[in-house]
């Protein structure tokens, strides 16, 4: 009846898990009890959870990516923590079977329900503005993108309490991942999650290629998008292209742990190898998918902060698209010493270090945008700053582990984990937490406080080196990645004080929360009615913040790069707009259901419960034979309504 | 009592500190080379990395220079505001990192084809040919020359190039030792090349670079590299005291066990490598485990 699923899924005999099970439920049910008896469920049912407001779900990508970050840290804690402690004869607190649970949860959840949601977040919110249009393409399918995520995000925090986690890596290479090697539900959670929340992230990449190419203001050829507009296409471009191969080659390894197919089993004509070349196809593109975002947030703030535009606009065009092309030929570097040929690995290698072309001129174009500018230091440009010198140093290892003879003593080495810890913290996080101070005041219409921004971002900066330099060192030493305990004593040292950084940067995230609590306490203080904070340069800033449902009222005449910079410039203020009838989209449950019989899918086919896993899949076919067949999707917003709706806002507006 | 305590924790301070002092500056593991290959390596490493240095200290130095000096409050500051474009500053961000990578690709192909792992050393002494096999989780070393094996322990002779034939008998791992060089993947039904020579004598630990699993932190070995004539001496030894590694002393090694304390066996079935790469390609028993839907009972293995 619950085919494996017993109550010896539930590991009553291990206090960690258990107890933050507890914390967690504890934590969830308590705000349940709020939500509920305050009678804030019906707001936010109608005004979150079922919106197709592509604002609405930018905040609600980000909550989800900062949440799960807490997550994803309390692994990275307890591993460190593991490994400062487990040296020598010491077993540390963690054995074989939790630990690599660990790092195997760690590695997916920062990648797929961290990063992803918080870069995912910032374009669906950036976006639209942006271009100066009233949503994205696909408004509704843009609400299920995110429910699938958020239901992937579920599936993996159940394992916590219910069966358990992969012990695989976060790569999850067969044959380890194979039922012969792995036979219990840890691997089906990975694969499950993976797959729900990779319909949800193709989906968003497809919307994102068709609002960008199809949706923008009057006016707004290509070459006069921002650049953060820009590097989202391109991601989403790369989206498109790479998550489909991840979506296949999962499925292969679920044909072969579900009907006993051979993809990649030792046995029978299985290819591992197989596994390892598709996985990176998707992979390493997805490196990009990551960055490039993160790269558009740079380009925003230090041109804003500076005073200044971008340094070579066009340069920084070609060099995103530059990188979109070039990262699909590279993926080879990640398995150098898999006994390719040296022509084979020569070339992957020579091709790796070229991507650092158009990221070193990146790099340089933000340089010139700062020089002769008047820069002010606010918390994202301070994060920008900490980015342009950390990047650095991660890009230079990075081609260094893309030389083929230097990779074959450093792969897999904690070389090689401070490598992309360097390029992932130093580049996306920072990026998304630039973001997140940068278009917080336009979301909610107050700026965020900044002596605890800026404490965030120097714990984050200090931690960050503290826990990962140390890596280098050791990687170097000869130490191996994801070892449960530790041989040699030598290393202890170094281990402890990345140990201290994890904990500095524990720091950062408390200054972070503190920042958000102490902000939201003095909102009144810190209202924005400008809708322009920090004199910008793009149209998301010429809106009241937080913009209207609607975005604009009268979609803006765009005539040069940076519009609204060119607007303020010129003194243009409409004079008396001509307001029209707007079509808004209605909110609509089909994301929610959809996510919902996902899960329950996902979660029965983890378990073997195959009665409910048809019924799942049958709810989600009629949910959405029922959205299909609905005409009401649309509300009329009178010419009338948005003028009164304008008055009262503008009224409330200062000039800049 | 508390003076002591204090001294004592004061001391334990000043020894990390200075341990760490001495790692920092002793060369260990990649950087303390010992044989040709891993010091090439070494090379290659340090060359690449001072030819990136040259643009990327000179980078960060103006990053920094440039977010003090153009802070708004500096009133010294000379501003341009408006400029956007200047194509000879944007030919020269073109042209360093172009120039940067091409030296690289360079030393990237050079280094690839001269430090191919397949690629045989050349050396007067006749190469030793050594076959590794990957177990959960240890390491067997076939001597198929000498007709004997080893678990955990590779004793090769200093100055001899050594061929090593690998291949796993359950998931993928890698071979490595940090102080000889180039490591290689060993995967189930495949045999890779590798190719090392220890300079002098000397034990060097070796390790397996790929998470393999519950026991994978002990997967860990030593390199015995000893003067040739102590080479043979260890050879008859382990003639004559090791068991044999018949096909069920095999299997009984091939299954599950951690942290392994090395071993030798006195003589070893002919072609055994061979056989192992062609039984874990053709699956033996518990190597076919059944999928979901098969009853539990067939679902052995873990």
């Amino acid at each position: 009846m619950l085919g494996r699923l017993s109550w010896a899924a539930i590991p009553f005999d291990e206090p960690l898990p258990l107890i933050s099970m507890a914390v967690v439920m504890l934590a969830i049910l308590g705000v349940l009890a709020i939500v509920t008896v305050k009678g804030w469920l019906p707001y936010l049912w109608r005004e979150w959870i079922t919106s197709v407001d592509h604002k609405r779900i930018g905040v609600m990508y980000m909550l989800l990516g900062l949440v799960m970050l807490l997550r994803g840290f309390s692994d990275a804690i307890m591993m460190r923590t593991q490994q400062a402690i487990a040296v020598g004869g010491a077993q540390g607190y963690l054995p074989p079977d939790h630990y690599d649970q660990i790092f195997s949860a760690h590695g997916t959840i920062m990648i797929f329900f961290v990063a992803m949601p918080l870069v995912i977040g910032l374009m669906n919110f950036v976006v639209p503005l942006q271009l100066g249009v009233r949503d994205v393409a696909f408004p509704v399918l843009n609400s299920v993108s995110f429910w699938l995520t958020a239901s992937g995000a579920l599936l993996i925090n159940a394992s916590l309490v219910i069966g358990n986690f992969a012990r695989t890596g976060w790569m999850g290479y067969p044959p380890l991942s194979e039922l012969a090697f792995s036979p219990d539900v840890g691997v089906d959670y990975y694969l499950w999650s993976l797959q729900i929340s990779g319909i949800g992230t193709l989906l968003s990449g497809v919307n994102f290629v068709t609002t960008i190419l199809k949706l923008r203001a009057p006016g707004m050829t290509y070459f006069r998008m921002p650049v953060f507009c820009w590097t989202a296409l391109a991601s989403s471009l790369l989206i498109v292209a790479a998550f489909p191969i991840l979506t296949a080659t999962l499925m292969m390894l679920l044909l072969d742990r579900y009907l006993g197919m051979h993809f990649f089993t030792n046995d029978a004509g299985g290819n591992q190898m197989m596994y390892v070349n598709l996985f990176w196809a998707w992979g390493h593109p997805e490196v990009y998918i990551l960055i490039l975002p993160a790269f558009g947030v740079f380009s925003e703030v230090v041109a804003t902060f500076s005073g200044k535009a971008l340094f070579s606009y066009r340069s920084m065009v070609l060099a995103t698209l530059g990188i979109c092309v070039l990262s699909f030929t590279v993926w080879l570097h990640h398995f150098f010493t898999m006994g390719a040929g040296a022509d084979v690995n020569a070339f992957f290698g020579i091709m790796s270090s070229i991507i650092a072309v158009p990221t070193g001129v990146k790099v340089f174009n933000w340089l010139f945008t700062m020089f002769r500018g008047r820069i002010v230091y606010r918390t994202p440009m301070l994060f920008a700053i900490g980015f342009l010198v950390t990047f650095v140093i991660g890009g230079m290892t990075g081609v260094l582990l893309a030389v083929p003879p230097v990779d074959f003593v450093l792969h897999n080495s904690a070389f090689l984990v401070a490598h992309f810890h360097n390029v992932i913290i130093g580049g996306v996080v920072f990026g998304a937490f630039a973001g997140y101070n940068y278009w917080f005041p336009k979301v909610f219409g107050f700026t965020l406080d900044e002596r605890w921004g800026k404490a965030g971002f120097w714990c984050w900066l200090v931690g960050f080196y503290l826990a990962f330099m140390p890596l280098y060192v050791l990687g170097l030493h000869g130490m191996t990645r994801r070892l449960q305990h530790i041989s040699d004593p030598s290393w202890q040292p170094w281990l402890l004080v990345a140990e201290a950084g994890a904990i500095v940067i524990m720091c950062g995230i408390f200054c972070q929360v503190a920042q958000l609590y102490v902000s939201i306490r003095t909102r009144e203080l810190r209202r924005d009615l400008t809708g322009d904070p920090w004199n910008g340069r793009t149209l998301e800033w010429a809106t009241t913040s937080p913009p209207p449902a609607y975005n604009f009222a009268v979609l803006p005449q765009v005539e040069t790069l940076d519009a609204f910079w060119e607007m303020k410039r010129r003194g243009l203020t409409p004079t008396q707009p001509i307001y029209e009838t707007l079509e808004m989209p209605r909110g609509s449950p089909i994301g929610v259901v959809t996510a919902f019989f996902a899960s329950v899918t996902g979660f029965a086919l983890i378990w073997h419960i195959w009665w409910m896993a048809i019924l799942g899949l049958l709810g989600a076919a009629v949910a959405l034979l029922v959205f299909g067949w609905s005409d009401d999707r649309e509300r009329e917003l009178t010419a009338a309504e948005v003028a009164q709706l304008e008055r009262a806002r503008r009224g409330l507006r200062q000039p800049a | 009592m508390r003076l002591p305590l204090a001294r004592s924790r004061l001391y334990r301070l000043v020894l990390v500190g200075a341990a760490l002092f001495v790692a920092a500056c002793r060369p260990v593991g990649v950087l303390d080379p010992q044989g040709p290959i891993a010091a090439a390596e070494r090379l290659v490493l340090i060359n690449s990395l001072a030819i990136m240095l040259v643009v990327v200290v000179p980078v960060i130095i103006t990053t920094l220079a440039f977010a003090w000096w153009y802070r708004a409050s500096n009133p010294r500051a000379v501003r341009s505001l408006d400029v956007a474009y200047e194509g000879r500053i944007e030919f020269v961000t073109w042209s360093i990192p172009a120039l940067i990578v091409i030296l690289l690709g360079g030393v990237t192909w050079i280094g690839s084809h001269q430090l191919d792992p397949k690629a045989p050393i050349v050396a007067d002494a006749k190469p030793l040919r050594v076959d590794v096999v990957a177990l959960d989780w240890k390491w067997l070393f076939i001597y198929p020359d000498q007709g004997i094996a080893a678990v955990n322990q590779l004793v090769v002779p200093a100055g001899t190039p050594v061929q090593f034939r690998l291949t796993s008998a359950t998931v993928m791992n890698s071979f490595f030792v940090p102080q000889l060089g180039s490591q290689i993947y060993t995967m189930a039904g495949m045999e890779t090349h590798l190719n090392l020579l220890a300079d002098k004598p000397g034990e060097y630990p070796g390790i397996s670079a790929n998470y393999s699993g519950d026991g994978f932190a002990d997967m860990r070995f030593t390199v015995n590299a000893v003067l040739p004539g102590d080479f043979d001496k260890w050879i008859a030894q382990a003639h004559g005291a090791g068991s044999s590694l018949d096909p069920a002393a095999y299997a009984a090694l091939a299954k599950p066990s951690k942290a392994v304390p090395p071993a030798t066996f006195g003589s070893v079935e002919g072609n055994l490598f061979e056989r192992i790469v062609n039984e874990t390609a053709a699956g033996s028993d518990n190597g076919a485990a059944g999928a979901a839907w098969c009853p539990p009972a067939l679902q052995a293995g873990g």
